[in-house]
């Protein structure tokens, strides 16, 4: 690893690269930042839809049984609810699979807490193929672009359990209906307590002139790889954290833009409409330059081990480097 | 704190007071429709007598604080109604009446379906039926979580019962005993497309609800002295959350519109149709009264 073509003000784990690197779901820092959250803000409530343990509101409830409120399998109305209770002044994390809430909610969530204008935070568990062998009815794709649509709505898309604490804990702060989206999935643990985080604000992850891979997600872990084998081949890549794909940090991406070239997207969501719709938007209306999205590609997950999912998908670092290539000699 | 319970006896001047408001906003209300020239006639009419009951005898508010922290919620669920809303809103004085004419015009406050961030004292932005329930219960859930004084009221149409949101929030309603929460469904019994029993039956409705756990109480919605004495037995629950099955008559005080489906979703015409509506309206104070006698 070459140290200096990282961002030393990133702070990222100092075994970056090294086998042992901690691996930790990133719900579980939604679960320890709902509890840093809480304690900060009496406002804060967490209601399920009968996913308590797996989307790790368990430690919530556990330490503020008042503050927490069952729904059962009621999706719809975990929307609206969580709309009243912001309506009374709380501050509602909703927590259930993503293919749930948003899937199944998309309307109450429009209606009831974008157009309504309500402080509610929407926590979608279980994205991408990654959530293995439930298949493709719980392996939810399509939550950021029906999300980034919605008028009034933000999101965000942490990069491991250490950002998607800070998240948690930023969008309790934030006055505005947020997304959160994680994995389930352990995946490395890349970035440190020190590491910079910002909503709104993209972060560089390594620097490199020859093209940007702008991610978000823990898939973000598979580029940094990606960057490393592309850097033996000559071509210094540079890294940025994308982690708040709305509102979008258009100023960080214009400057990349002009500077590398040439762009890859990459996440564990459909590439049309997700980060890669965002971003392909914002380079054609601002600063147009060759532009490849890994993603996936317009078709529904399937039953599997995640690792194996994950490569027969295209979303591990020799796909990256291989994208990154094409990308690179078109410039 | 307990949810407070106002005193609601309902004297004789008072309840003349109530239907000649009624009338007044069944009067605004065509006026409305007519210079919008789009909406919805025949439910706003039929609720005009609640409207008025809840907006001047049952609600705890302050017109001019639309935002005090102790005021009752109305949860308005069937957004479509909104014109009897608005013109109850602006007769109770929360906005100048003048505001009226601009319903569902370019940049009125007064939107085609209700809106809470573009007028004060909406509670809740509404129009796709059975989102106002759910909003509902999660308000009384916080009340009574905080040991707040306020109620919640909410106002739901019977064909918004077929959307299966609704039946979430009673499951809701009853496991949690929310008895400072009370639905007031306006049992007109039509929809756009016809007769609620034809097109998906709801009935028999009370036990639904009885079964979800939940205080039936019906009452003939367009007698206001009924409909406040549903109040009442509402109020004096304290198990659970009620629900007021309001028989109302759908086109209330316009002859050519009560009963009739066909005019659910459309406005009378500029001309014949609007001076007969408006000049039954101006007279109809006496009708309703002798009904009742």
């Amino acid at each position: 690893m070459i140290q200096n073509e990282y961002n030393k003000k990133a702070y990222l784990a100092k075994n970056l690269f090294d086998k042992k690197i901690e691996q930790v779901p990133t719900r579980n820092g939604y679960g320890d930042g709902l509890i840093e959250a809480g304690a900060k803000n009496k406002n804060i409530v967490v209601l399920c839809a009968d996913l308590t343990e797996s989307t790790r509101s368990l430690a919530f409830k556990k330490k503020y049984p008042d503050r927490f409120v069952q729904l059962g399998v009621s999706e719809q109305s975990l929307a609206g609810i969580a709309a009243g209770m912001a309506l009374a002044g709380k501050i509602p994390f909703i927590s259930s699979y993503a293919c749930f809430s948003p899937g199944r909610n998309w309307e109450q969530i429009r209606t009831t807490i974008a157009l309504n204008n309500t402080n509610v935070k929407i926590a979608g568990a279980h994205t991408g193929v990654s959530v293995g062998p439930d298949g493709a009815t719980h392996q939810m794709l399509e939550d950021i672009a029906i999300m980034r649509v919605i008028p009034n709505m933000r999101v965000v898309v942490p990069c491991d359990a250490n950002e998607t604490r800070k998240a948690t804990i930023a969008i309790a702060d934030d006055p505005h209906p947020w997304y959160i989206r994680f994995a389930r999935e352990k995946s490395p643990v890349f970035t440190t307590s020190k590491t910079p985080f910002k909503l709104g604000r993209i972060e560089t992850l390594r620097f490199g002139n020859d093209l940007t891979i702008i991610g978000a997600g823990p898939i973000l872990y598979e580029a940094l790889l990606a960057a490393e084998i592309l850097s033996k081949k000559g071509i210094e890549t540079r890294v940025l954290n994308c982690h708040t794909v709305k509102p979008l940090d258009v100023k960080a991406i214009i400057k990349a833009a002009k500077e590398t070239g040439a762009f890859l997207t990459v996440e564990e969501a459909q590439a049309a409409g997700g980060l890669g719709g965002a971003i392909a938007e914002c380079l054609s209306l601002y600063a147009p330059v060759p532009i490849e999205r890994i993603g996936i590609q317009d078709r529904f997950g399937e039953s599997g081990d995640p690792s194996e999912l994950m490569t027969a998908f295209g979303l591990t670092a020799p796909a990256i480097v291989k994208s990154a290539m094409r990308i690179f000699n078109k410039k | 704190m307990k949810p407070r319970a106002p005193q609601l006896h309902l004297h004789d001047k008072k309840l003349k007071q109530l239907e000649e408001r009624a009338q007044v906003i069944r009067e605004e209300i065509i006026k409305m429709l007519i210079s919008a020239g789009s909406g919805h006639s025949a439910g706003p009419l039929g609720m005009a007598d609640i409207f008025s009951a809840l907006y001047f005898h049952v609600l705890v508010h302050k017109p001019k604080q639309p935002n005090w922290k102790d005021r009752d919620r109305l949860i308005l669920s069937n957004g479509h109604i909104c014109p009897v809303s608005y013109a109850t809103m602006a007769e109770a004085g929360y906005f100048p009446k003048a505001w009226l004419k601009t319903l569902r015009k370019f940049g009125s406050p007064l939107q085609g379906h209700p809106e809470r961030v573009r007028l004060a004292g909406i509670e809740n932005t509404s129009g796709p039926l059975g989102d106002g329930s759910s909003q509902a219960v999660g308000l009384a859930y916080t009340a009574l979580m905080d040991g707040a004084p306020w109620r919640v009221y909410c106002i739901m149409s019977d064909g918004e019962l077929e959307a299966g949101i609704t039946w979430e929030a009673m499951l809701f309603a009853g496991r949690n005993r929310l008895y400072n929460c009370t639905f007031i469904i306006d049992r007109n019994n039509i929809q756009i497309d016809g007769p609620t029993e034809e097109i998906m039956p709801l009935e028999p409705l009370a036990e639904k609800f009885e079964a979800f756990n939940l205080n039936v109480i019906r009452c003939a919605g367009n007698d206001i002295r009924d409909f406040v004495m549903a109040v009442e037995r509402a109020h004096a629950m304290s198990e659970k959350a009620s629900v007021i099955i309001a028989d109302t008559i759908p086109g209330r005080g316009v002859d050519f519109m009560e009963y009739n489906f066909e005019w659910h979703g459309k406005v009378p015409s500029i001309g014949e149709e609007a001076n007969h509506a408006l000049a039954q309206l101006r007279t109809l104070g006496g009708k309703i009264r002798s009904e009742h006698q």
